[in-house]
């Protein structure tokens, strides 16, 4: 591997290594140590937000995974990708001023402080708590391995030394700056995934020839590419459509996402953001898959998905460069990653041992804590990293659907409909969990059941569970 | 009940920009629901002909272009209409209860 891809790679690093270090030494001392560590004492400003939720939803397959099978299917799964713009205005409008109000009134630090609160119970708080630990700790580890590899595949060091080094540089600025670094070093990632993404579809046009050429070379090997159906003809409307829920509108249950929608300063900061995140989303989310069917003529026959980025980008780009657009997918999973690291160590600090354990520990004991667990948390997750367990992975395919299947109602019913209570909520959790993994094993043995994606049903099926468990049991209105 | 433990039953009355809350998470539904229709509509209403009838603009095939590039550019610039001239700036935590002293470590007046 050239020294030339390495260099811009390293001074990236170093770069967000910087940046989280000096943001944790901005943190204030107003509003508590909490409200700092875990929600960045609710200051961000717009551009800050919108490039936070950007980019700790643009994960590995946004940026490799996405478009390698973009390369392989054709447009209809640049289609697919662009279902995901809903989420740039979607989850700030729906959660909106109301959940950013209700956090405050709360003083609701997580998502589950505000679950905790809104039911009054202790039962929707534990059993939410365990649901992120497990899911979110395994997503997180898949996350991990993905950073590894791609470091391992662009600089040709061994497994273990590349997952070192993406996980010192990650690790440390988490610990020590909390939510405001992971914050402020999703901003400049994300700045690079739209500045990578651009130059590297550029790059890509002008290799093939120019649109119409790519085009009319697609069209001559297989005339189903540039179909809405797939390379071949099986993608069909309902799937495609079904994506609508995995990744556009159901994204509004994913915790990492519904805690930023309380962290920012005011609603004009939130107005900035809904613009901010709708261009970029749109804008990341096309020139990527736009790369992977383009790539398809001008380096035929790759066969691992992952690898058509980093690929294309080599060829298509001088070197130095490649590695300036290298560090975009880099930046896709360190943003993410660090987002669920601090996401999964407030639900254990916050969520289980002030909740449950130990109440009135003090504000210094909190803060020992709080960075203890993120750093114990980083360390574990680097071990079985090394080479992941079975069950691990296993988990992992239900991180992201079965998540949504299990909040989205009792989060946004909980937010507007005044009957939501606690039964609803706790009945819909379970529901929405346990049918994602059962229609989970249906659909890979029999195949896609009604022709949807495995969510698609469950997050029906969790919204039967809530509207029935509220109204059967206690049917009593709650004052916000 | 936390959020209204200093008001007697009777006296509650909704917190006032709760509406305007709930206008704007109405206008988040009617968005996507229109995003949709368009992205559905252009997407299989044109691209189901065959590959020898489309057409192509820059270089796109034209139920892609519609769908997805003039779809994702008409979607934000509905944003921007609608954040500048339909939602409205509310303050975020005047609430008449809070306590201004509060701090994080007695978190939610539930205990």
């Amino acid at each position: 591997m050239n020294i030339q891809v390495i260099l811009p790679l390293a001074i990236f690093l170093i770069a967000i290594f910087a940046i989280g270090f000096i943001a944790s030494k901005q943190m204030s001392s107003t509003g508590g140590f909490l409200q700092e560590y875990f929600l960045g004492g609710r200051e961000l400003g717009g551009f800050v937000l919108a490039m936070t939720m950007v980019a700790t939803y643009g994960s590995a397959s946004s940026f490799l995974g996405g478009p390698g099978t973009a390369y392989t299917v054709g447009f209809g799964w640049i289609l697919l990708a662009m279902t995901q713009v809903v989420t740039g205005y979607f989850v700030l409008l729906i959660l909106g001023k109301k959940f950013a109000i209700l956090g405050r009134k709360y003083n609701a630090v997580t998502m589950i402080d505000f679950l905790k609160a809104r039911y009054n119970s202790p039962a929707v708080a534990i059993l939410s708590a365990i649901a992120i630990i497990i899911f979110l700790f395994s997503a997180m580890t898949a996350q991990w391995v993905g950073g590894g590899r791609l470091i391992e595949s662009l600089t040709g060091l061994q497994y273990t030394t590349a997952l070192f080094i993406f996980a010192i540089s990650v690790l440390v600025y988490v610990t020590i700056g909390g939510f405001r670094a992971v914050a402020l070093t999703d901003a400049v990632q994300g700045a690079i995934m739209v500045v990578g993404t651009l130059i590297l579809l550029i790059g890509v046009i002008i290799a093939g020839g120019g649109v119409p050429a790519i085009m009319q070379d697609l069209l001559n090997e297989n005339p189903r590419l540039v179909t809405p159906f797939g390379a071949d003809g099986k993608l069909t409307a309902a799937y495609v459509s079904s994506f609508w829920i995995l990744v556009g509108v159901g994204v509004v249950g994913l915790p990492q996402m519904a805690v930023r929608a309380m962290s920012y300063k005011s609603s004009r900061a939130m107005h900035r953001a809904l613009v901010i995140g709708t261009i970029v989303t749109g804008f990341i989310m096309l020139n990527m898959h736009l790369i992977g069917v383009f790539a398809r003529p001008v380096m035929p026959g790759i066969t691992v998905g992952d690898k058509v980025i980093p690929l294309i980008a080599l060829e298509v780009l001088p070197p130095w460069l490649a590695g300036i657009v290298l560090a975009a997918p880099m930046a896709a999973i360190m943003s993410t990653v660090d987002s669920l690291l601090l996401l999964v160590s407030s639900a254990i600090v916050k969520d289980v041992y002030l909740n449950f354990i130990k109440p009135e520990a003090t504000e210094k004991r909190v803060k020992q804590i709080s960075i203890g667990v993120t750093g114990i948390l980083g360390i574990i997750v680097f071990l079985l990293a090394l080479q992941p367990p079975d069950l691990l992975i296993f988990l992992n395919l239900f991180a992201f659907g079965g998540l949504e299947a299990a909040f989205i109602w009792p989060i946004v019913l909980g937010l507007y409909w005044k009957y939501g209570n606690k039964y609803g909520a706790i009945l819909s959790m379970i529901t929405g969990i346990a049918s994602y993994i059962a229609i989970h094993f249906y659909n890979t043995t029999f195949g896609n059941l009604l022709g949807v994606h495995t969510v698609t049903i469950p997050v029906v099926l969790s919204l039967i569970a809530y509207i029935i468990g509220s109204l059967a049991i206690q049917r009593k209105a709650f004052r916000f | 009940m936390p959020a209204n433990k200093h008001e007697s039953p009777g006296t509650y009355k909704p917190d006032p920009r709760f509406k305007i809350a709930h206008k704007e998470a109405l206008i988040g539904v009617a968005l996507a629901i229109f995003n949709f229709i368009w992205w559905y509509g252009f997407a299989y209403g044109l691209g189901s002909r065959p590959p020898e009838e489309y057409t192509y603009i820059l270089g796109l095939p034209d139920w892609f272009f519609y769908s997805c590039v003039v779809g994702f550019i008409l979607m934000s610039v509905i944003v921007i209409i609608i954040t500048k001239y339909v939602l409205k700036e509310v303050p975020l935590d005047a609430d008449p209860y809070a306590d201004p002293n509060a701090t994080t470590k007695e978190e939610s007046p539930l205990k």
